[in-house]
């Protein structure tokens, strides 16, 4: 395997633009030593190679990566690019290296340092979006649906398939608040859309209604005698309380309540 | 009474079912009109403030009842508000949560109005408006009444994805005592019918590829523990008969929670059993998927669970002749036994160990919690490095940090705990118990 070079790869951000390179690794015969998505504001030391987002070099390695090593590992690498995590590019190119080398059999290399971290990264990403698929609220907008969330990861490719099926015969949007993506369902036809911004209009009476009933619900089916905060807290992390509709009044509460605490001290 | 009064009711007459999962059955939404879908897997859409899962919008249909079971919050005895939902009311609730990702589907129950057969009926109706009306394509959990016509039975069950027959009390001296309008008999021929007619599907849809399907995400049942006297290993031989027998989907536990002071019961202000309930979820995991025997977990002279360790925990301190299990070599049944390592890190350890030979941090790696495993296993014929086997070291690994953390708050130390002469060191369950749950 050819050294680490004293070189970083900047690319565009987008997965074919990581394709390329992967593609360019092989070409100049080096691995970098760090891989950025956007240019930098501070020059390095080092020296920066951009690279070119060609759709030819893309394609060949998105070809071969099912062919040479496996469908499944193609899915990984594409869900590992959906992670927040820093540093996911530089693991899916060591991880395609790897694949490239050992074939298919990567796949089963799971004490491998490269194959657990992608597997781990694959698992935090995948997880995320099946919570989300419980925890989205949609509101009702005249027989509009929306919903808003805040993934740590680029959950919405993920949850995509899950809402278009369920929801065939609506429309609705789902807004990623945290990287302004969203997904547009509108006449049984679905779009990803990226660089928009979005807020929930006012919730009309009937909507209103249907919260509170539900919240109603939601109050009632605790147990007091069982009441375990900390294992709810566990199985649902504080983070998606602010757009679960039953959840929002206990976070103003806690915050109040830290708040006043503060104010004490 | 307005609908949000009455969500409220017949919300709290359901909440003590803890059957309340949306799993056992993948259904796409396709092209077809509607709405809707289900998940193999399930999906929980909130967690309660008692930190269980809400998937599925549980009610009551209505909560009158002809029937004075003692346990049950909703005899007919017990002073309490009641009412009603009309079929319309429950599909337009269920439609209108659902479509706003409140929840995977419905789980409808009822007390008993007029005659089983009418009850029955009144659920059929209720459940043909969702499927057909509203051509509702998600989940419905559906209680069968005892006693009701079996063709009723057979209605209900074609439109709903899973079935349950509560069992409730784990005998038929306890049934007696404290539900005399129901008896063993009553309760297992709904759940033998439901079985057969299950089983009799799997060859109808085989044969007929537009066959309706019945209850596809199977049948499941519910015990309430600690009513009534009946020992762990009583309970969970039954739960054993049921998986075998009936080929249930889950077997479910449920604490017992006071509801309202009873000669026969418990008090109310009872702590309900928690620890308890806990230690069979894990004897019954351990029967589903870790390929246990009742007997293997308790047998006549330990009729109950050890408060300190989980029970395959105490299964492996127990069988010391088992142990140590070379990871690199031992079968995947094997690996199952050790503590420490569960289904998905015994997968991963079969896959891995196909490219190479595995250490204690690739078991780290795998998922594996190695601190209690170490006790148990050897990697390439070795054990850890630095390892000392000693008793007490191997009971603080292998119990749960909450059990530590509670003794020691209670003055009992490391020393002083011991597997084998439990008598006399080690607190009753009925302490730990009362510590864990905070009395102490």
């Amino acid at each position: 395997m050819p050294d680490r070079r004293n070189v970083i790869y900047c690319y565009d951000g987008t997965f074919d633009g990581l394709m390329c390179c992967v593609f360019d690794s092989y070409v100049r015969r080096e691995i970098p030593s760090d891989i950025l998505s956007e240019v930098p504001e501070q020059l390095s030391f080092c020296d920066m190679h951009f690279v070119e987002t060609v759709p030819e070099h893309s394609a060949r390695v998105s070809a071969a990566i099912p062919k040479k090593i496996s469908p499944r590992a193609f899915d990984a690498v594409k869900k590992a690019f959906l992670s927040c995590e820093d540093g996911k590019d530089m693991l899916i190119l060591m991880f395609i290296r790897k694949g490239f080398q050992f074939g298919g059999k990567v796949e089963d290399m799971l004490a491998d340092d490269t194959v657990n971290k992608l597997n781990k990264t694959v698992l935090f990403c995948t997880r995320e979006a099946h919570l989300l698929q419980g925890f989205l609220r949609f509101s009702d907008y005249g027989g509009y649906l929306a919903a808003v969330i805040e993934p740590k990861n680029k959950a919405i490719p993920l949850i995509a398939d899950h809402f278009t099926d369920r929801m065939r015969n609506e429309n609705f949007l789902i807004y990623d608040k945290a990287h302004r993506m969203a997904l547009i369902y509108f006449r049984h036809k679905a779009e990803i859309a990226e660089n928009i911004d979005f807020e929930l209009p006012d919730a009309s009476a009937e909507e209103e209604l249907y919260r509170e009933l539900w919240k109603g619900f939601y109050k009632t089916i605790g147990i007091e005698e069982r009441y375990n905060p900390r294992c709810r807290m566990n199985m649902m992390p504080k983070r998606y309380w602010a757009n679960m509709t039953e959840m929002r009044e206990e976070l103003g509460i806690s915050e109040e309540s830290r708040n006043r605490l503060s104010e004490t001290n | 009474m307005d609908i949000s009064e009455k969500l409220k009711i017949l919300a709290a007459g359901a909440r003590y079912d803890a059957a309340c999962t949306s799993s056992g059955v993948d259904r796409k939404g396709g092209h077809q009109d509607g709405i809707g879908s289900a998940s193999a897997c399930g999906i929980c859409h909130s967690f309660a403030s008692d930190g269980r899962c809400i998937s599925l919008l549980k009610i009551l249909m209505t909560n009158y009842c002809l029937y004075d079971c003692k346990y049950c919050i909703n005899r007919r005895s017990n002073d309490l508000p009641r009412a009603r939902f009309t079929p319309e009311e429950i599909a337009e609730l269920t439609i209108n949560f659902y479509r706003r990702n409140y929840i995977e589907g419905l789980f409808l129950s009822s007390g008993i109005i007029q005659s089983p057969d009418y009850t029955c009926e009144q659920l059929i109706e209720a459940l043909t408006l969702l499927r057909v009306k509203y051509k509702f394509y998600g989940y419905i959990h559906v209680k069968a009444i005892p006693g009701a016509d079996p063709e009723l039975i057979n209605r209900l069950g074609v439109l709903a994805d899973r079935m349950s027959v509560n069992i409730e009390l784990p005998s038929q001296k306890s049934l007696n005592a404290l539900a005399p309008d129901k008896s063993k008999s009553s309760i297992l021929l709904p759940m033998g019918q439901i079985t057969q007619k299950i089983r009799q599907n799997s060859y109808e849809i085989v044969k007929y590829k537009n066959a309706p399907k019945f209850a596809p995400a199977g049948q499941s049942t519910q015990m309430i523990i600690g009513a009534t006297p009946d020992s762990d290993f009583h309970i969970l031989r039954l739960s054993e008969a049921m998986y075998q027998k009936y080929s249930l989907k889950r077997v479910f536990y449920s604490a017992y929670i006071p509801v309202g002071d009873q000669k026969l019961l418990p008090p109310a202000g009872t702590k309900p059993p928690l620890l308890r309930e806990h230690r069979l979820y894990q004897a019954d995991w351990l029967l589903r998927f870790y390929g246990f025997r009742a007997e293997e977990i308790l047998d006549e002279q330990h009729q109950n669970f050890d408060p300190l360790l989980d029970p395959k925990c105490n299964w492996a301190v127990h069988h010391p002749e088992c142990f140590p299990v070379e990871i690199n070599k031992a079968p995947y049944e094997m690996l199952l036994r050790v503590p420490g390592i569960g289904v998905k890190s015994a997968q991963r350890i079969v896959t891995a160990r196909r490219q190479a030979k595995l250490d204690y941090n690739d078991l780290r790696k795998l998922g594996v919690v190695v601190k209690r495993a170490v006790y148990f296993i050897l990697c390439m014929g070795k054990r850890a490095e630095g390892l000392v086997m000693t008793e007490t070291g191997m009971m603080r690994s292998l119990m749960s940090a909450s059990v530590v953390k509670e003794l020691e708050q209670n003055g009992y130390s490391g020393e002083q705990l011991s597997f084998f002469d439990s008598e006399k060191t080690v607190p009753t369950l009925e302490d730990t118990v009362k510590c864990l749950t905070g009395e102490m």
